[in-house]
């Protein structure tokens, strides 16, 4: 304890003094809790990389996804000609591989984005009303978590016929979810904030509470819930594709390669190996850097 | 625009709760054995604030001091009794019907850390009321934000920093710009010194003195810390278990104070004197609400009926204490 300061005299005010050096923000230092984490940095290199490949995927392949151009040399093995070898319809495999990096990525993506266009109402009118509205949104949601989801997805796949924005479709189906527990936790933490109160007490009505101080302090969340639904969604792609209700041929996808090249492996490993190495590598670099993300601008450790 | 323009004569105090009361249900058991307790958080409160004063409203944690501020900001739905702000009774506006009376009347919290978006600049937070009501243009907003951040002794150029970036004290200064920007003739404070460091707790003080002079302004302060409230307030009230069990002009708090709770909270201010140093006693919440005063008629300042239910009744002009009312002084039952 020191003197006690009731008996001094008041400590000079701090009137109208500048204000000092600007601190860093907690954006700041999720960053730097981001860039320390090196499973997740490599993740978002990765995946960059395959982003950039799908992008600039014409300009780098000797062939278009579905030209059969090289027939006569179907089923060659990987050369410098042909980097991953010929498939058993004469195409470039390598061509067809950074195609399907396009599919893969346009549909994760195209999901995550419609996953939370979905989740992020819903949890904010459950977290924020909670009581009726709050048990219809988790009774919703606990049927979709009882229900497989691949097999809900070979279901809706087969019965629709399949095709790219029936599956981002079905992804964002079942990847709503997550984003609106993710937001709901996170309003239902915030609304009893005093800043909440604050507005509440200035008139402002739940729509307005909502929209200007819950949903964009739910940005966390909100961010990690689509990065982690980037990974299912392709997964699901792949799976749906794979079994034959997914995206048609010729359109390149991994998911259809890997059921292809089953039928050849024994003879032709590059077939099968190729396109699951390029599944496995993309949906673990997105895990990586979504779960990294989830680390750094985890909400518990802003403080620091 | 949309603001009452009802203008209140001289006699109607800015903010009168008459029998407030809150209950809560709690509920417990599983589907079958469904028991609900009620929970008695403010019983029958009657509260006058009158215009240009300072009301101090004072009691321990969970006395529902703070329940009954938020009743009274309708930020709480009250179970019983009503709110008048400026003799209009407010209880049942819907929250359009509520909207402009809102305007007159904001709060400031004790947590300045929460109450602040920590997503909003600090011109943001300011100019947030205007933005809520409609008031003024984009840049209109932002200049009056500014200078009011000047009024609360903040330099402009923290208006664009974010909240994390102040120490307590200013934070607090800004929920006070926040809260006074709209020119309310009420302001409630609930507890807005308590998370401070003493020598900012003086300039806060000190600030609200101010503006409570420049705005007339009438303030409900909620506090436990009674040094402050006997340095600020004009009147105080005492709760205890959700009643309020006294209330005076702060003099007749601090001087001549009747109920067993009051001498109690009284006797836990720290003795700055060494020599009045003393082991303390603490008296359980049992043993206070099992003494309510017992007090004869002749020692009442009105006349008052002998009753056997504890309630409010005058010991003194403007002091209230709550007491049973025997008929003859010989029939105390040693109080």
């Amino acid at each position: 304890m020191s003197t006690d300061p009731m008996t001094g005299p008041a400590a000079a005010p701090e009137m109208l003094s500048r204000p000092g050096r600007r601190q860093r923000g907690p954006l700041w230092f999720a960053w730097r809790r981001f860039l320390a984490n090196r499973a997740a940095v490599a993740g978002g290199v990765v995946l960059a990389l395959i982003a950039l490949l799908a992008v600039v995927a014409p300009l780098i392949t000797p062939a278009g996804p579905n030209d059969q151009d090289f027939l006569s040399e179907a089923l060659a093995f990987p050369s410098g000609a042909h980097w991953f070898g010929v498939d058993d319809l004469g195409r470039d495999f390598f061509t067809r591989i950074v195609h399907g990096a396009r599919v893969s990525l346009t549909i994760g993506f195209a999901a995550a984005a419609f996953s939370v266009i979905i989740g992020i109402p819903l949890g904010a009118a459950a977290g924020y009303f909670g009581g009726r509205t709050d048990w219809i949104i988790m009774r919703v949601i606990e049927i979709f978590s009882v229900v497989p989801p691949l097999l809900a997805a070979m279901l809706l796949g087969a019965l629709t016929g399949g095709g790219f924005w029936m599956i981002v479709a079905i992804a964002a189906l079942f990847g709503w979810v997550q984003v609106c527990l993710l937001v709901r936790a996170q309003i239902k933490a915030f609304k009893e904030k005093e800043f909440v109160r604050a507005a509440q007490a200035l008139g402002g009505g739940p729509s307005y509470v909502i929209r200007v101080h819950l949903i964009p302090n739910s940005i966390s969340p909100i961010i990690i819930g689509f990065v982690l639904a980037i990974p299912m969604a392709m997964m699901l792609e792949a799976s749906l594709s794979f079994l034959g209700v997914g995206v048609p041929p010729p359109t390149p996808s991994w998911g259809q390669m890997i059921n292809t090249g089953l039928d050849f492996m024994y003879f032709y490993w590059h077939l099968a190996v190729f396109p699951t190495i390029a599944l496995a590598v993309t949906v673990l670099a997105t895990s990586l850097f979504g779960d990294g993300l989830r680390d750094a601008l985890d909400p518990t450790m802003k403080a620091q | 625009m949309g603001r009452p323009d009802r203008i209140a004569p001289g006699d109607v105090p800015a903010l009168e709760l008459r029998g407030l009361g809150k209950t809560f249900h709690l509920r417990s058991g599983g589907v079958l054995r469904r028991r609900s307790t009620a929970l008695h958080a403010v019983r029958d409160v009657d509260l006058v604030l009158p215009r240009n004063g300072i009301l101090g409203l004072v009691g321990e944690s969970g006395s529902g001091k703070s329940t009954t501020g938020m009743m009274a900001l309708r930020l709480l739905e009250p179970t019983a009794g009503r709110i008048l702000l400026e003799g209009t009774d407010i209880t049942t506006l819907g929250s359009a019907a509520l909207k402009p009376w809102r305007q007159k009347m904001q709060v400031v919290f004790q947590d300045s850390y929460s109450a602040l978006d920590p997503m909003f600049t600090l011109q943001q937070v300011v100019a947030e009321p205007l933005r809520i009501h409609g008031i003024g243009t984009p840049d209109e907003r932002a200049e009056r934000a500014l200078a009011w951040l000047e009024r609360v002794g903040l330099h402009r150029g923290y208006g664009s920093r974010y909240a994390h970036e102040l120490s307590g004290g200013q934070r607090q200064r800004v929920a006070i710009a926040r809260a006074l920007i709209l020119g309310p003739s009420v302001l409630i404070a609930d507890e807005p010194t308590s998370a401070l460091d003493v020598s900012v707790k003086a300039q806060i003080i000190n600030l609200l003195q101010d503006l409570q002079q420049d705005m007339g302004l009438s303030i409900l302060f909620i506090s436990h810390d009674l040094s402050v409230v006997r340095s600020l307030c004009d009147r105080v009230a005492v709760m205890f278990a959700g009643r309020i069990v006294e209330a005076a002009e702060t003099e007749g708090i601090f001087g001549a104070a009747r109920h067993p709770y009051t001498r109690s909270l009284l006797d836990a201010i720290p003795q700055l004197d060494p020599r009045n140093r003393r082991r303390r006693q603490f008296r359980s919440r049992e043993d206070l609400a099992a003494d309510i005063p017992v007090l004869s008629r002749a020692e009442l300042a009105g006349d008052v009926a002998p009753s056997d239910t504890p309630r409010l009744v005058p010991v003194a002009p403007g002091h209230l204490v709550e007491a049973r009312v025997t008929a003859d002084p010989d029939t105390r039952s040693g109080a």
